[in-house]
């Protein structure tokens, strides 16, 4: 396969990695019930600080470059689960709507991080390196797409699988998606659903500030106003729902998303050839692009369309192709539990 | 304890005051992280939004376009319904007064009816993509707050393809504004030491009155609430759900239309790309301030209005980022909602009956659980 072709796919898995943190740990909190809705904001705000810390070790050189990274890493994911903390207490506790919560903190997050990034605007900062994995990079095909990237995005295979194992192999995983789909049953049984509930959302959270300085630290380094990432953490809560909650799904959709990017923008400089035929229209219309495909994936997965159109399917595959397209919510998602 | 002794009356008083004392520290302690006097912010502010009439004009040119969006969001609300698309619905109804105020070719003499046909369509086209986050929602299942989403970025994308396309200016065309639009097709200012337009005020205080009254003496507004609290009985009882969902989609997006029109023909004399602003949003935050109660939306939204304008003082006299202003209102609201809730679960008796009904924003439970 020719070499520019894979560097492109290398970078689609590069630049996709921010989406896949943020959208298996959004997966983790929904699986516990909880829906944490602030995602746009809490990136940007996650993006900023963490940013913020790095680059703050770096001028007072106290620390070397991987610590300035996994400094500022770490104050990403606290700030990131401290929002997420914020959403579970007002559900759990103070019985607030968790979509009215969430959204509130999706401006006020955004907001905070234009306001606190004002003064670390376009400056240069720490970024993490590449790091080859000897072996495995000399993998035809699979090397250079996968294993020629860096420590997050190698974590981020490993958060795929792992979450995977946790949720469908390990007797604690059962009772996270117990305490998501029926959680008196679960409390019946001896679940502290509010206790793991917390404890997920907190998880699920410091994922998605962990996906912020992804951002900040390597995708797009450094901070700007209109952050880079504006709008991704709207897609990546509907790529959670487009991937049925399922890790597996829920990475193929970001790549999905990340790859039509990279196709759109790639047109955008470049344009648009078809058998040699330079083909022109308004490129800028690409930029609708993700939106229409958020809207058509969630289409298809929420089921009135699809049950439609299954109608004039052979009986045969009805069934199958339904339990393939269709991605139902744990049943509780969103819900509060009262533990009378 | 009943509502009305004087310990209760001091808890609802505490209730209301500590949302307002905290998010201010807090607006004052992050100023303070920033290096400025917090005293010097509020001085700013002020000044930014009541120095002279001039500036209070520019706070009710806020205030319009807010109003009407909260209004129009009071009544998505109601039905149960997370218009986030607002923004969209607004951004759309300044796409299609933006075509009219370009292409119907009336003069200085037809002004008043040219400034009637652009608001009827800045209507048309906020309607038009309210039913569309309608239709996905109702028909096809696709949750409103994600529908509504992916058409806000839609319809921005529209319009800077519009701007750097079809609708560029004949000199220096860049993504930056169409051309300003012929004078008829602009909303007077009342005056120039007072400049905003009267005729929109009134629009507005209209609105008002006929939501007010639709929603608190019509079978339709009844229709609404049944929706938005049980969409289940609502059914079981008679009404036509659909219907009544698709409707309130509709009334909210010809009031954002409407509120979008007054940016492109009143405050910027041109289209630009995100002429809305961001004011869909702050409609949102003002309607969930007030538990999706009308009366005080006006004044509410006066006063972020004021809060807005201020802020852009902030960045000429102080260099600070006027994003304080967000900051500040997003805090207020967040703690008045948490505050609510801390009442709500340790002061119960201290609530009138119709405050109590667990959350006045009812999302129906979830944002991802739909029913086709």
């Amino acid at each position: 396969m020719n070499e520019e072709f894979l560097n492109t796919l290398g970078s689609i898995v590069g630049t996709a990695t921010p989406l896949v943190i943020a959208s298996l740990g959004e997966t983790i909190t929904e699986r516990a019930g909880v829906v944490n809705l602030s995602l746009d904001g809490s990136l940007a705000l996650a993006a900023v600080l963490g940013f913020a810390a790095a680059w703050t070790a770096q001028e007072a050189g106290v620390l070397d470059v991987p610590m300035q990274i996994a400094l500022g890493i770490a104050v990403a994911m606290l700030v990131g689960a401290l929002i997420a903390l914020l959403v579970g207490f007002s559900s759990i506790k103070l019985r607030r709507d968790q979509v009215a919560v969430g959204f509130v903190l999706t401006l006020l997050a955004a907001e905070l991080a234009r306001f606190l990034g004002a003064d670390f605007t376009r400056i240069p900062g720490p970024q993490i390196t590449r790091f080859n994995i000897p072996l495995l990079e000399q993998v035809p095909i699979l090397g250079p797409v996968f294993f020629q990237q860096n420590l997050l995005v190698y974590f981020s295979y490993l958060l795929m699988f792992g979450i995977w194992f946790w949720l469908f192999r390990s007797s604690g995983g059962l009772t996270l998606r117990a305490i998501g789909e029926r959680p008196e049953a679960a409390y019946a049984r001896g679940a502290s659903v509010q206790r793991l509930r917390y404890w997920y959302t907190f998880l699920g959270g410091a994922l998605v500030g962990l996906a912020g300085a992804a951002y900040s630290l390597n995708v797009k380094p450094g901070w700007s106003s209109p952050p880079a990432m504006q709008g991704d953490g709207w897609i990546a809560l509907a790529i959670v729902i487009f991937g049925g909650w399922h890790p597996f799904r829920v990475v193929l959709g970001a790549y999905l998303f990340a790859a039509l990017r990279a196709v759109s923008s790639n047109i955008q400089t470049n344009g648009l050839f078809i058998f040699g035929q330079e083909i022109s229209f308004p490129f800028v219309l690409l930029n609708a692009l993700p939106w229409l495909l958020m809207i058509v994936t969630l289409l298809i997965v929420s089921g009135g369309l699809t049950e439609r159109l299954l109608q004039y399917m052979p009986r045969a595959v009805q069934h199958r192709l339904r339990a393939f397209l269709r991605s139902d919510p744990p049943k509780a998602l969103g819900t509060r539990f009262e533990m009378e | 304890m009943n509502i009305g002794n004087p310990r209760a009356i001091a808890v609802r008083i505490t209730f209301l005051l500590l949302p307002i004392a905290i998010s201010l520290a807090i607006g004052a302690a992050l100023v303070i992280a920033v290096g400025r006097d917090p005293l010097e912010v509020v001085d700013a502010l002020w000044k930014g939004a009541f120095k002279d009439t001039r500036k209070l004009g520019g706070v009710v040119n806020f205030w319009i376009p807010l109003t009407l969006v909260s209004i129009g969001l009071v009544v998505t609300f109601r039905a149960g319904l997370w218009n986030i698309g607002v923004e969209g619905q607004m951004m759309m109804g300044a796409l299609f007064a933006s075509w009219g105020a370009q292409y119907i070719p009336l003069g200085e003499s037809l002004a008043p009816l040219l400034h009637l046909i652009l608001i009827a369509l800045a209507a048309l086209g906020g309607m038009f993509w309210g039913a569309v986050v309608g239709a996905l929602k109702i028909r096809l299942g696709v949750n409103e707050i994600f529908g509504g989403v992916a058409l806000n970025a839609l319809v921005n994308v529209i319009s800077i393809y519009l701007i750097s396309g079809p609708w560029q200016p004949r000199i220096g065309g860049s993504a930056q504004g169409t051309e300003p639009f012929p004078t008829p097709a602009l909303l007077p200012e009342f005056s120039a030491r007072f400049p905003t337009n009267l005729f929109m005020i009134a629009l507005v205080i209209a609105a008002f009155l006929i939501v007010m009254v639709m929603l608190n003496a019509t079978r339709w507004g009844l229709n609404l609430k049944a929706v938005g609290a049980n969409m289940r009985s609502a059914l079981l009882l008679g009404v036509a759900t659909e219907r009544t969902s698709m409707s309130a989609f509709l009334v909210c997006g010809a009031l954002a239309g409407i509120a979008g029109s007054y940016r492109v023909l009143f405050t910027f004399d041109n289209l630009r790309p995100l002429a809305s602003g961001g004011i869909g949003f702050l409609g949102l935050l003002v309607v969930l301030l007030l538990s999706i109660r009308l009366l005080w939306v006006p004044l509410i939204a006066f006063a972020f209005a004021a809060i807005l304008t201020g802020s852009t003082r902030l960045q000429i006299a102080l260099k600070l980022d006027s994003s304080l202003a967000g900051v500040l209102q997003g805090l207020l609201v967040l703690f008045v909602i948490l505050f609510h809730g801390v009442q709500e679960v340790f002061f119960p008796q201290t609530l009138e009956d119709d405050e109590t009904a667990e959350d006045s924003v009812s999302s129906v439970s979830s944002v991802v659980k739909e029913k086709p």
